[in-house]
């Protein structure tokens, strides 16, 4: 078994995730990203127990898919709350923390 | 080692106990009922008493014993006095310079084993004679028990500890000699903190506890219901505390320290009821009075302390260089004469004493314990305790008249004087007690030591007796003291009536009662004397005794014949209150028995050694105590003489005061000329009082306050003008300079900054979630970096 190309799709998986944390506007595809970058490090979990054959990393694995659920349930109802306040869910028009 | 002789290594016990008691009664007395307060002091004094019969069985059995130590503990060493112990023992004088460790062996093979205890270094010499100096053979001396803790000490002690080694090592060599030896450091200076038990010491004790047991349970009756009865206890405990530490202590600095205590005790006692004017005056002039007599007490400490060598404060010590051959005669003078200060005050003697009568405005409890019993004898027992001082410096051997002897002597004969025309019963035992401390002190001028120690321990019985005796009569006839009031009381106090006769007796001196015995040793000690008679003091002391036997004589026909003229019927006292009175009466009887004079007159020739003269046997010091003393004998001449003195006193005072009172021929010539004088004198106390307030105060209050105004118009309020202005000045420095200057530009300069830096970060403060996710992942980045390249 290749660990690498697990790896680099995970990377590339984490790369897309973080840009389009960064660069989207909408906040449901920011949530989306989120779960792109989750799920690399899934990868990376799953990749490395698979190869030292040691099943605690998919377990972890599982950990993180259910906390990524709860993370996304929190994060579309901040979401929903966003856009009943500013009929918008663009992210860039939420600045009340400017300094 | 046994307990009792323990005991006598332990007497810091009792002073401790006695204070502890008096905390307790102090904290929690005022919570608990009046007999239980009292209980308290009573436990603790009879718990004292206890051990100082204890002591004093440890005593006898170390006089008797026959090689009786040095026993000492605590930590003091005591140094032996420059110029060595005893001048007779030349082996313990032996020049230092001279001889080296063998001159040290000499002195050790000389002496006889020392007991020391515990890690102490004590090295006091055992000046007991070997047994080669045959003649020597039959003097044997016992030095006290001392128990110290050096406080400080100035100089090195090393050299000390070395030579002591070697001087264990020689003694371990030589078997049965164990020895320690003395530094040779002179130069160093040892303060100490310690008590120090000998015969003189044990008697006192005795007597302090004994008679304050009696006063404790005495006023359980005579102070009930009394306003501030846990002050009063609490002062009982605290004067019997600081008495016995008066009396136990081991150097000059820690007497002045009990000697104060006791004097404050007084004062607070004095001004029990110090509601009346009267008494807190009384209070005031016994204190103030104190005072007086205390800077001579306090400069003869200094002096005596230069004059041997400035290097401690140990009362053996200071004896011990008064007996050596190199001791300053001339500073010994003056040294003794700034104590007797003390001693004049304290004790009552001419012209310091008119506190003492005033005194008697305190609980008549208070006046037995403290105002003839013990803490007025304070001063014997100072004159006592550094015997050698007042013996060499007063030159008592060869003299036939010195001033102690001198004071006594007028002390004697002035208050006896006083004491016929008092109208009060307690102020004719004040001017009593006043008169027999003359004894006293006339008995230690002329060389009579034990004499007038024996009578202090007598006088102590017997007089505390009267003073309670007097005490129930005032609680039977509605506490007046009046004589005028009084009178045929022995027909409702039966008990009172025969105790206080017995102590009148005993106090006249008749045989066989206590007091026959010891005034008898004093006036055989003034007539017999040392090199030569102290004849003058003689006469003082044979005209004191009939004095005190006419006024005695009067005060008891006033009191007890006669017919009652007070108003309401008198009754007896209580147990609680005739009980002491027994035992003190029995004492004034049997006590005099203790110091049995021996003559070789059939048939008191018959009787054993062992029970004649036990009083001088077992108190007089043989240790550091002047060696060539003639103790008097006792003479026929002399008792036959004063007992019928007496007699014919008491007969006088009968014609006047018997049942022909007001109808004797002598009547009314306290009116005629030339008595009119002498009694006009005598009731205005030789014009003392008048001489010390109208015109030695009168003369210099108003000059002394108007010194004391320029002082403070010129001293004092221009420095503290002064101080004021330059506390002003400053002030304006630090608030321009330091405040201004300094705090307040730190303080701006750290909120500017703040505020600067703040509106620096502030722009990083976007709002924008992709911005501050940018910059995690950016840090996110960097922090990789470094991992990867560092780590």
């Amino acid at each position: 078994m290749l660990l690498n190309q697990f790896l680099f799709l995970a990377a590339a998986l984490f790369c897309i995730g973080v840009y389009g944390v960064m660069a989207r506007r909408n906040a449901v595809m920011v949530l989306m990203s989120i779960e792109l970058i989750l799920n690399a490090v899934n990868i990376n979990l799953v990749a490395f127990s698979t190869f030292l054959r040691d099943p605690s990393g998919s377990v972890f694995a599982l950990f993180v898919i259910a906390v990524a659920a709860a993370e996304v349930g929190v994060g579309l109802a901040l979401v929903l709350m966003l856009f009943r306040n500013k009929k918008s869910i663009d992210i860039d028009d939420v600045d009340l923390l400017k300094g | 080692m046994d307990l009792a002789t323990n005991m006598l290594t332990k007497i810091w016990i009792l002073p401790a106990v006695m204070a502890g008691s008096f905390v307790v009664i102090l904290l929690v007395g005022k919570r608990l009922p009046e007999r239980g307060r009292a209980m308290i002091g009573i436990v603790a004094v009879a718990l004292c008493f206890v051990l100082s019969l204890l002591s004093a069985f440890g005593w006898t059995q170390r006089v008797d014993s026959e090689d009786a130590g040095v026993v000492a503990c605590g930590s003091a060493r005591y140094q032996e006095p420059i110029v060595g112990g005893m001048a007779e023992h030349g082996d313990v004088g032996a020049p230092k310079s001279e001889g080296g460790a063998e001159a040290d062996a000499e002195a050790a093979a000389a002496r006889t084993a020392p007991l020391v205890v515990g890690e102490s270094a004590a090295a006091l010499p055992t000046s007991v004679a070997a047994e080669e100096e045959g003649a020597e053979e039959e003097h044997h001396s016992t030095p006290p028990v001392m128990c110290a803790w050096t406080w400080f000490e100035i100089g090195t002690p090393g050299a000390a500890v070395a030579q002591e080694s070697d001087a264990h090592a020689e003694g371990s060599a030589d078997g049965d000699h164990a020895e320690t030896v003395s530094a040779d450091n002179q130069a160093n200076g040892l303060f100490e903190f310690g008590f120090l038990a000998d015969g003189l010491t044990v008697m006192m004790l005795i007597t302090v506890t004994f008679i304050s047991l009696l006063v404790h349970i005495y006023s359980l009756e005579y102070l009930h219901g009394d306003v501030r009865h846990t002050h009063y206890y609490a002062f009982l405990s605290l004067f019997t505390s600081a008495m016995l530490f008066y009396v136990s202590s081991s150097n000059t600095l820690q007497m002045l320290v009990g000697w104060e205590l006791v004097g404050l005790c007084s004062f607070g006692l004095i001004g029990h009821w110090w509601e009346e004017k009267d008494n807190s005056d009384a209070a005031l002039k016994a204190f103030l009075t104190n005072r007086v007599g205390d800077v001579g007490l306090i400069l003869g400490v200094i002096i005596t302390f230069f004059a041997a060598g400035a290097t401690s404060f140990n009362v053996l010590h200071l004896n011990e260089y008064a007996l050596s051959d190199g001791a300053n005669q001339a500073l010994l003078l003056v040294g003794a004469l700034c104590l007797f200060g003390g001693v004049t005050s304290k004790s009552g003697q001419f012209p310091l004493h008119t506190w003492l009568p005033d005194a008697m405005a305190g609980p008549t409890p208070v006046s037995a314990l403290i105002h003839a019993a013990t803490m007025v004898v304070a001063g014997v027992y100072l004159i006592a305790r550094l015997y050698a001082v007042f013996f060499e410096g007063l030159n008592i051997q060869y003299n036939s008249i010195n001033y102690v002897a001198v004071i006594g002597g007028i002390t004697v004969l002035g208050g006896a004087l006083l004491a016929f025309v008092q109208t009060d019963l307690k102020k004719v035992l004040a001017y009593s007690t006043i008169s027999q401390l003359g004894y006293m002190v006339m008995a230690l001028g002329v060389g009579a030591w034990t004499a007038g120690v024996f009578h202090l321990f007598t006088h102590a019985f017997f007089k505390a007796c009267l003073f309670l005796g007097a005490g129930s009569v005032a609680h039977a006839c509605h506490h007046t003291f009046e004589m005028g009031k009084m009178g045929g009381l022995h027909k409702y106090m039966k008990t009172t009536y025969w105790t206080f006769t017995i102590a009148t007796l005993a106090l006249i001196g008749l045989f066989p009662m206590a007091g026959f015995w010891s005034k008898d040793e004093i006036l055989a000690g003034a007539a017999q004397g040392q090199d030569q008679s102290y004849t003058l003091m003689f006469v003082f002391g044979v005209l004191g005794a009939i004095c005190t036997a006419a006024y005695m004589t009067r005060a008891w026909f006033l009191t007890f014949r006669g017919e009652y003229r007070g108003h309401g019927t008198p009754h007896e006292s209580p147990k609680v209150m005739t009980v002491p009175l027994v035992l003190l009466c029995a004492g004034a009887v049997a006590f005099g028995f203790l110091n049995f004079p021996f003559t070789d007159t059939f048939p008191f020739s018959l009787m054993p050694e062992g029970l004649t003269l036990r009083f001088e046997h077992y108190v007089e010091p043989t240790f550091a105590f002047p060696e060539e003393f003639a103790h008097p004998k006792f003479d026929w001449r002399i008792a036959l003489l004063t007992t019928v003195l007496a007699v014919v006193s008491m007969l006088a005072a009968y014609q006047f005061y018997g049942p022909r009172f007001g109808r004797s021929p002598f009547h009314g010539w306290s009116k005629k000329q030339p008595f009119a004088f002498f009694y006009k004198v005598l009731v205005n106390k030789y014009y003392l009082d008048v001489l010390y307030t109208d015109i030695i105060v009168r003369h210099t209050k108003g000059a002394v306050a108007r010194a004391a105004y320029w002082v403070n118009m010129h001293i004092i309020d221009p420095v503290v003008v002064g101080a004021g202005v330059v506390a002003r000045v400053a002030g304006g420095f630090v608030y321009k300079f330091v405040d201004q200057g300094a705090i307040d530009r730190v303080v701006n300069a750290s909120g500017t900054a703040s505020d600067e830096s703040g509106q620096l970060l502030r722009r990083v403060q976007t709002g924008k979630v992709q911005q501050y996710a940018a910059l995690f992942f950016g840090g996110a980045i960097l922090f990789a970096f470094f991992l990867v390249l560092f780590v």
